[in-house]
């Protein structure tokens, strides 16, 4: 999570401990969610009719600070304890080490409001799962301060991995590095041919490893240059996701974004055609909260229509992004509570999410 | 009367001779207490001191007992000089710092008196460095007047339990606060820094825990910049001592056992630090 932003989102849910992070120009999230079982005691705390389960922000820097190393953790730590005092405004965390020796820290942490980036696995036309052994070798190729890669589908059902390279670059001076990989390497392949994403490979990388010391296969859900594209662990006990934001396609334009349901969207006017944008827009436009079919781990969020425009909400979450970069935030949903299955009307709307910042 | 130790095989009266078949006795010592530039050094009938005192807040000694050396003899009562520290480590581990087995340096140490420098004599494989480094007027030093009848609180700790801990210290932290009670936390390290606080704490009853003898809870704090250079010492020892006085300053004694077996110690002294407001817990 450090490798993707600052500031480490804790929100216990009924459902688990969630760890969330995102990037600061929004177009990287990810989150893991340990289930209850997962520890020896989980106490989410109570949440009455109206409220919500506590949830809080600290600086990844302080948290991984007191799990700074982890060869000495193994050997010395024998369990830890994490607390959440809110009326003291403390983050606990205790580590009982050995010889009775105890260590507590109180972390200050910032009240936050909900991180969620909206994305639908069901929805994504091609899947694919591989142990993570399988992209760890292929990625390795790739040099370390290779920003994008783009993955694609080839002849034959196999899967390419290649460099991305700018458009502006000088082919001369550029070089490009190509692997293929064959079904057979992967668990499932289920693919639209000829289809290709680019996204951002620093931040898979994190991902990767921790896939490959888990030993857990890792499964990638893509669609259309442009959607994000949501890598998957799932463990009994612990459910990640990171979803990264694609470079969408100049020659997009023209495409009818038509899997999404909806029947029709606003052509995209400018270059920077935005198919994330357009979903977002036709998410705004679809009925309650029986506009798709919902994530299983990740319901969507339906705004109210009383929402500001999203284009407006899509300019103000993307501070950081560099101008000629094609890649857009993802939508993080208006900040809203957790649906329980239910009809809308019982839900809330918090402060919108306006500029990104929590 | 001091006694009269052998002359030195030149034949010629030096106030300080000394020779060590292994620098690194000194060496290792030396460096647990260098965090100034400066050092003072005593020498006497019983061994070698030296001490080094920072912000007139802190003080470290190492001890380098006569029995260490293979030959130690002093001709006055007591031979004091201020001396680089930095010049004094750099040449005792002229040879290189690693220590290959079965090879070490010799040193011979001599000193002639006030206003000469001191000379260095140091031989590994046949080769034969000669150092001379200038010596200085000795400062006064700092006399932190602790004695054992005026122990308010003290615990022996094996050196293993708090290595890791003096390692990790928070260093956005002002201060170290210890804290010493006969109840509970017992034993508590606790820094304020910048992500939060944190405290460690050591039962009196942890296997860590060789002696308890704490008599009245004190809370103290002493600047972290000028307990961190302990950390040193701590790496070298396999126990430590620590003990606090009625006005809350704080001995730490460190018992370090060398390459041989040899027991040495070094010890750092510290002053309270009055100048922080209320630290929040």
């Amino acid at each position: 999570l450090s490798r993707i932003g600052d500031e480490l989102y804790l929100e216990p849910t009924e459902n688990g401990l969630s760890l969330r992070a995102v990037n600061s120009s929004r177009s990287a999230f990810a989150s893991f969610l340990f289930a209850p079982l997962f520890f020896q005691l989980y106490e989410p705390g109570s949440a009455g009719p109206d409220a919500e389960l506590f949830r809080c922000k600290v600086h990844m820097k302080s948290f991984l600070g007191i799990f700074r190393s982890l060869p000495s953790l193994e050997k010395s730590v024998g369990k830890c304890l994490i607390l959440l005092k809110p009326r003291a405004s403390r983050l606990v965390l205790q580590l009982h080490c050995k010889y009775g020796v105890t260590k507590t820290h109180n972390l200050a942490f910032q009240e936050c409001e909900r991180l969620q980036a909206v994305f639908d696995t069901q929805r994504c036309a091609s899947r694919l799962c591989a142990p993570a052994r399988v992209l760890a070798e292929a990625v390795v190729h790739f040099p370390l301060t290779l920003a994008e890669v783009t993955l694609g589908t080839g002849p034959g059902g196999k899967i390419s991995l290649r460099n991305y390279v700018e458009d502006e670059a000088e082919p001369s001076k550029t070089m490009v590095t190509e692997l293929w990989l064959a079904e057979d390497e992967f668990q499932s392949v289920a693919v639209a041919p000829g289809s290709h994403i680019t996204f951002c490979l620093k931040e898979f990388r994190g991902l990767l490893s921790f896939a490959e010391a888990s030993n857990l296969p890792l499964t990638i859900h893509f669609d259309k240059p442009g959607r994000p594209v949501v890598f998957t662990l799932d463990d009994t006990v612990l459910e990640v996701h990171l979803v990264l934001a694609t470079l969408s396609d100049l020659e997009s334009n023209s495409r009818s974004p038509s899997t999404n349901g909806v029947s029709h969207l606003p052509a995209p006017s400018d270059d920077f055609a935005d198919d994330l944008e357009s979903y977002m827009v036709a998410m705004e436009t679809s009925e309650g909260g029986s506009g798709g079919p919902p994530s299983p781990t990740f319901p969507l969020r339906t705004p109210q229509p009383a929402e500001s425009d999203p284009q407006e909400q899509e300019e103000g979450a993307v501070p950081g992004t560099p101008p000629h970069k094609k890649f857009r935030s993802l939508f993080f949903g208006s900040v809203m509570t957790p649906g329980r299955p239910g009809p809308a009307t019982t839900q809330e709307v918090l402060a919108e999410d306006s500029d990104g910042e929590c | 009367m001091p006694f009269s130790a052998q002359p030195p095989a030149s034949g010629e009266g030096y106030a300080l001779s000394a020779s060590l078949d292994n620098a690194r006795h000194l060496s290792s010592l030396l460096r647990a207490v260098h965090f100034q530039d400066h050092a003072t050094c005593l020498a006497t009938a019983s061994g070698l001191r030296v001490t080094v005192e920072d912000a007139k807040c802190i003080q470290a000694n190492a001890f380098i007992q006569a029995e260490i050396f293979q030959e130690f003899s002093v001709q006055e009562e007591s031979v004091m000089f201020r001396i680089s520290l930095s010049v004094l480590l750099d040449c005792l581990t002229i040879f290189g710092t690693s220590s290959l087995p079965g090879t070490s340096t010799a040193l011979r140490m001599c000193y002639r008196g006030y206003g000469y420098p001191l000379m260095l004599f140091l031989e590994e494989g046949g080769v034969v460095t000669v150092c001379k480094i200038n010596t200085q007027e000795p400062e006064e030093l700092l006399d932190f007047d602790f004695c054992a009848t005026k122990v308010v609180n003290k615990i022996i700790l094996q050196s293993e339990g708090l290595r890791e801990a003096f390692a990790e210290l928070d260093m956005t932290s002002e201060v170290l606060q210890i804290t010493m009670s006969p109840d509970k936390p017992y034993f508590r390290l606790s820094t304020f820094g910048n992500a939060g606080s944190a405290h460690l704490d050591y039962p009196r009853d942890s296997d860590l825990m060789e002696a308890f003898h704490c008599n009245q809870t004190q809370t103290n704090r002493y600047k972290i910049s000028l307990l961190k250079p302990s950390t040193k010492a701590l790496a070298l020892s396999c126990k430590v001592s620590i003990r606090t006085d009625a006005q809350g300053f704080l001995s730490l004694q460190y018992m370090i056992r060398n390459e041989d077996g040899q027991i040495c110690f070094v010890e750092y002294y510290c002053c309270p630090d009055e100048n922080i407001t209320e630290a929040e817990l």
